[in-house]
């Protein structure tokens, strides 16, 4: 080992990376140009090849894979959604969860926790009960529990929440779960790899070409790269790709803020979720408190954190458990969120031929990353939009049909 | 504590404010429809210099600031009516 090490150290030959090439330069055309080497645009490679065949594909990725919000989300999976082309749509990426660890064979740490939404109020507890229905009519494993439940879930709760804030009852949704985030875009992109499709880190877009309406290249700071087909999965940078094609979106770009704190040993079993204290957080495999919060109040566009974020998230984490006054934050950290005004993805075909979108996550990307990749690579490959993306088009704006997504929101915005 | 310059009450904490979004023309009211669709929904999110729209929830005052939000800078702060509305106006 140590001899490995010394030699590695002298030579400038290093061994090949871990996980997937490195190709040395951009090819002059391929079938399928991705913008954004996160853990959506891996995924929509990968079914790409593995699905459709189409393997002369590359993935571009300004900084490195899964630097972006891929490694920067607090890593909850649930499919509890309010509308029903919110439900079908994350219980099919549930689905994929299950099995991704076998289909990589790679570890991902899928931990199926339990998911509880706690309600404070009671115009909260009628949103539980609102989604609880929807999702147990559309065959998703979601019901209302008293605090009786919370409390047995996690006893070191404060069911109180220091006296302001009682927890009236909660969402509690079985399949509730996290994963390892950077493992996601690993596994994507080593499959995607292997598969034949090139993943090309420290290129950046500068322009698209279009033209009579239609996209012909993409220029990158490695060179003009000829295609006929663009997928933009790049998340809170989405407003600087499509201004390049010339499209306006109702995508604004707010932070948002997560933080960990020190490992202790495992005592958080569940996932809790407080819309009024503005709270999500589990304990992941590390033993660190995985903690976010509610988007920024107003728009900027970088990765900056504040310390009003720790202040605040912190205080209400010792409103429902006053024993971590001890703990420490570890680190902090912040994604641009590309907002939507009703709070659900923008996805699939555009007006401008061949530039798809996988668009306006805003906080809810990581656990549709499987689903959105087998739709998108579906709607890139066919021309036409996947069935269980037809609700979250652009084009829902202009004809006033929204997919009000608000209420399935993590925290109240 | 990050300060917002109000026009009236002079710096106050960030937290005193609510952001009101950027400031946009609003379309003649016998546009198409697509049209007013665009106004309501649509933004301009690419980053950059904006004029926006800041309220101060203490003293109840609307007004404008020109901001950079990639540095979360703001460069001017005015009551609507009292300041150029272009960016690097005074």
């Amino acid at each position: 080992m140590a001899y490995q090490l010394l030699r590695f150290a002298l030579s400038r030959e290093h061994p090949e990376p871990r996980m997937f090439r490195r190709p040395d330069r951009l090819k002059s055309s391929y079938d399928v140009v991705i913008i954004g080497g996160g853990g959506h645009g891996l995924s929509s490679a990968y079914y790409l090849a593995r699905d459709h065949g189409i393997r002369n594909v590359a993935v571009l990725e300004r900084g490195y894979i899964g630097g972006g919000n891929t490694g920067r989300n607090t890593t909850i999976i649930r499919s509890n959604y309010l509308t029903p082309e919110g439900v079908a749509f994350y219980d099919e990426s549930v689905r994929l969860w299950q099995d991704l660890s076998a289909d990589f064979d790679l570890n991902l740490f899928y931990a199926n926790r339990g998911h509880f939404t706690l309600a404070h109020t009671d115009s909260a507890v009628r949103t539980m009960r609102w989604r609880a229905e929807v999702n147990k009519h559309l065959g998703v494993d979601s019901e209302l529990v008293g605090p009786d439940a919370v409390k047995a879930a996690s006893p070191q709760i404060d069911i109180t929440c220091g006296g302001h804030a009682p927890i009236l009852g909660a969402l509690y949704h079985a399949p509730g779960s996290i994963a390892r985030h950077d493992a996601v875009a690993w596994g994507y992109g080593r499959g995607a790899d292997r598969r034949g499709v090139e993943i090309h880190q420290k290129t950046e877009v500068t322009a698209i070409d279009v033209q009579g309406g239609k996209v012909r290249g993409v220029h990158t700071n490695q060179g003009y790269i000829a295609t006929n087909k663009v997928l933009c999965a790049v998340a809170g940078f989405t407003p600087r790709v499509t201004h390049m094609v010339g499209l306006t979106t109702p995508i604004y770009v707010h932070p948002l803020q997560a933080m960990v704190s020190e490992p202790m040993k495992p005592w958080l079993d569940p996932i809790l979720v407080s819309g009024s204290l503005h709270i999500y957080v589990s304990q992941s495999a590390r033993g660190e408190l995985v903690m976010g919060a509610s988007l920024d109040p107003y728009e900027v566009q970088s990765t900056r954190s504040t310390l009003d974020f720790v202040e605040g998230l912190s205080a209400h984490m010792l409103d429902m458990f006053p024993f971590l006054s001890n703990v420490r934050v570890n680190r902090q950290w912040a994604g641009m969120a590309d907002m939507t005004p009703d709070f659900a993805p923008i996805l699939g075909k555009t007006p401008v031929e061949g530039f798809y979108l996988d668009a306006g996550w805003g906080t809810c990307g990581f656990k549709a990353t499987p689903v959105c990749g087998k739709t998108m690579s579906y709607t890139v490959a066919n021309d036409r939009n996947h069935p269980l993306i037809e609700g979250f088009n652009l084009s829902r704006f202009e004809t006033y049909q929204l997919t009000g997504e608000k209420g399935a929101a993590s925290v109240g915005h | 504590m990050k300060l917002l310059t109000c026009p009236v009450n002079g710096p106050r904490p960030v937290s005193e404010f609510v952001y009101g979004g950027e400031v946009r023309p609003m379309p003649a009211s016998d546009c198409s429809d697509p049209e007013w669709a665009r106004y309501v929904f649509h933004r301009s999110g690419i980053p950059g210099i904006k004029i926006e729209w800041w309220y101060h929830t203490a003293s109840g005052t609307w007004f404008h600031a020109e901001r950079d939000v990639v540095a979360d800078r703001v460069i001017r702060t005015w009551l609507p009516g009292e300041g150029s509305m272009e960016v690097g106006g005074a």
